[in-house]
């Protein structure tokens, strides 16, 4: 029964193409549209993502995300030390700061001060030059997008070339020289990002009563981060954070203040409401038109069970076809779109929703038929 | 089901009855609306035996096949088919029975489109369970016992002619060898010379092993391959006859 039932799909190649596209479709929207939507959100902890050796933040209790800094005092560092299984503990400068270009004109920059000693929340990657670069007079590491982009130096035919190691910049009127190009995650932010030592980061920024962002800390080998975290809080009044939660906390401080969810929804619900029209009509007046042909099965000693497991078959397999088809082009997308500005992530979670999302239409679509296949006479096969 | 089964063996079977309808009605729809399709059918067939139903349009052919078949429940009265009463029986026991007992020819053939001649014909087996290969290999059988060509069972219904189509459709009838197979109009969409070799050939192939055959028709052409002729008219069958020449002559 397997075989007529394919057979009976596969034969009539214009619904059939008709089924299978609808639920490309489908599977394409969701896919591509959830795939956009989780790389837009993870853009909102790229930060975090690229500062990964930390297993603690502490920060202002008030601060909702990660682009929110609310300075705390020097002295709170040495508080953080002081609390039992902190292993290290080490200062990190997080703010917006203007840098005058060659031609005049104003960027902001987004400036991270790391700790001198340490250097820890360095970018992940170094294209050109080294972390330890920055230890030299005035030095700084941009981001490659941005020394390419917003930062790069415009000459007199208007042509764009890129900041290069040992190019001078102006940070708030402060002279910095480009010591490395380095890869950052995308952030949320467009600014282009600039490192350098924490105590030169003090002395670029706007002067300040408190300058310190973040204390970066990692909890001692057996220590539980949490348990850390929770002396932290109790100890120093301070909000602490495993790296995880600080993740969470950023990324739902976006889903609950921004209509990116809501706008991306919308697309993922109209991609699934448009599959499940375009495949379950098709799939519905596919089996409309094989209704004879089913009431000739069932004349013949068919039962309904028979002839249900024809249509699932059908429907799941149209379905398989349509998500793999889907998923495939969106992948593509996803390749050719690797080195653009478009986020696109596509972990398993997306490929599952998508699944799943895709079985729905599939069962939507099969219902309809079944219902009518179930109802169906076989005395229709004497109806000329 | 062997319980439905042994209950239902009756007379009927031992007796050399095939089909035994008693008093059979069939009303559709209700109230006001309800339309009285047969009105107290009384009808043996025997096996062995091509039985033809004739009469006018609406007067209860198709209804009377349709419940002989066991795909329509009659309102009141008995069908009784090689001793099974389906009136006792539940959806899926008569199901069973159909696929096991019964074959169908067709006035529009339906073939699967998509499926070849020798697919088309083996669907009754698939149906059943039986596995591609032996039910294809019988297929090919059959097809060659109704004269089609060995280089045409694997084309498609729509490279058939409206013949070919017809003897794929018997073929299908035949393959899983049950005891009634029940035609409509099995000629009415073929030429003259056609329907009367699909004629010869449902007689050849189909009255083997007692089976019995029953053919609904318009086709006054065809009435001389019955063995007997019942006419129906208003919903009840008006007479049997021998032959042709009687439908008009004598009752019998």
């Amino acid at each position: 029964m397997n075989f007529i039932a394919l057979k009976m799909l596969i034969g009539d190649r214009a619904k059939y193409l008709g089924i299978l596209m609808g639920l490309t479709f489908a599977s394409l929207l969701l896919t591509q549209q959830a795939g956009i939507f989780v790389g837009l959100m993870s853009r909102t902890f790229g930060f975090l993502t690229d500062t990964s050796l930390p297993s603690i933040w502490v920060m202002d209790e008030k601060v909702q995300f990660v682009d929110d800094v609310k300075p705390l005092r020097d002295t709170d560092l040495d508080r953080v030390r002081s609390v039992e299984g902190i292993e290290w503990a080490v200062p990190l400068y997080k703010g917006l700061l203007q840098a005058r270009l060659d031609n005049g004109n104003f960027q902001s920059c987004n400036l991270i001060g790391l700790d001198d000693a340490t250097l820890i929340g360095g970018p992940p990657i170094m294209v050109q030059g080294t972390l330890a670069d920055l230890r030299r007079s005035d030095g700084v590491i941009v981001d490659e997008v941005g020394a390419s982009g917003k930062l790069a130096k415009v000459l007199p035919g208007g042509r764009r070339v890129p900041l290069q190691v040992g190019d001078t910049m102006e940070l708030n009127d402060h002279r910095a020289v480009v010591v490395g190009i380095c890869r950052t995650t995308r952030t949320f932010q467009s600014q282009p990002m600039v490192y350098t030592t924490y105590s030169r980061a003090t002395i670029f920024a706007p002067r300040q009563r408190k300058l310190l962002s973040f204390v970066l800390a990692k909890s001692k080998a057996g220590e539980n981060s949490q348990v850390v975290c929770d002396r932290i809080r109790a100890k120093t009044g301070l909000a602490a954070y495993t790296h995880k939660q600080f993740v969470q906390l950023t990324l739902n401080y976006f889903m609950k203040n921004t209509g990116i969810p809501i706008n991306f929804g919308m697309s993922v619900v109209l991609g699934f409401i448009i599959g499940t029209a375009i495949a379950g009509q098709t799939f519905y007046n596919f089996t409309l038109d094989n209704l004879r042909y089913f009431g000739t099965l069932k004349a013949m000693g068919a039962g309904n069970g028979k002839l249900l497991g024809m249509i699932v078959l059908q429907a799941l397999t149209v379905g398989a076809i349509g998500y793999g088809l889907g998923v495939g082009a969106a992948c593509l997308f996803g390749a050719a779109s690797n080195h653009s500005e478009l986020a696109f992530l596509l972990p398993w979670q997306v490929l599952a929703l998508t699944a799943g999302a895709v079985l729905l239409i599939c069962v939507g679509s099969a219902l309809a038929s079944i219902w009518k296949v179930m109802r169906l006479e076989p005395a229709i096969v004497f109806r000329s | 089901m062997r319980a439905f089964e042994e209950l239902n063996m009756n007379e009927t079977e031992k007796n050399g009855v095939a089909v035994k309808c008693t008093g059979l009605r069939k009303i559709f729809g209700e109230g006001t609306a309800a339309v009285q399709a047969l009105r107290g059918v009384d009808l043996d067939v025997r096996p062995g035996e091509l039985m033809m139903l004739v009469g006018p349009s609406g007067c209860g052919k198709t209804t009377l096949i349709s419940i002989i078949a066991g795909i329509l429940d009659q309102s009141e009265g008995e069908c009784v088919v090689f001793g099974h009463n389906f009136r006792a029986a539940r959806q899926s026991e008569k199901t069973r029975y159909r696929g096991e007992n019964i074959g169908f020819v067709f006035q529009a053939y339906n073939l699967i489109p998509t499926l070849t001649a020798a697919e088309n014909v083996a669907v009754p087996l698939l149906v059943q369970g039986e596995s591609r290969r032996k039910a294809t290999e019988r297929a090919r059988e059959v097809l060659r016992q109704v004269n089609f060509d060995d280089r045409m069972m694997g084309a498609m219904p729509s490279q058939l002619s409206g013949g070919q189509q017809q003897r794929v459709a018997i073929a299908r009838a035949l393959v899983h060898q049950p005891k009634l197979v029940v035609c409509d109009e099995p000629t009415s969409a073929l030429d003259h010379e056609t329907g009367q070799t699909i004629m010869e050939l449902l007689r050849k192939v189909a009255l083997q092993d007692g089976r019995a055959l029953i053919v609904v028709t318009h086709d006054a052409r065809i009435f001389g391959f019955a063995d007997r002729i019942a006419k129906m008219d208003d919903g009840h069958i008006e007479r049997v006859v021998n032959s042709p020449a009687e439908l008009n002559g004598t009752r019998k």
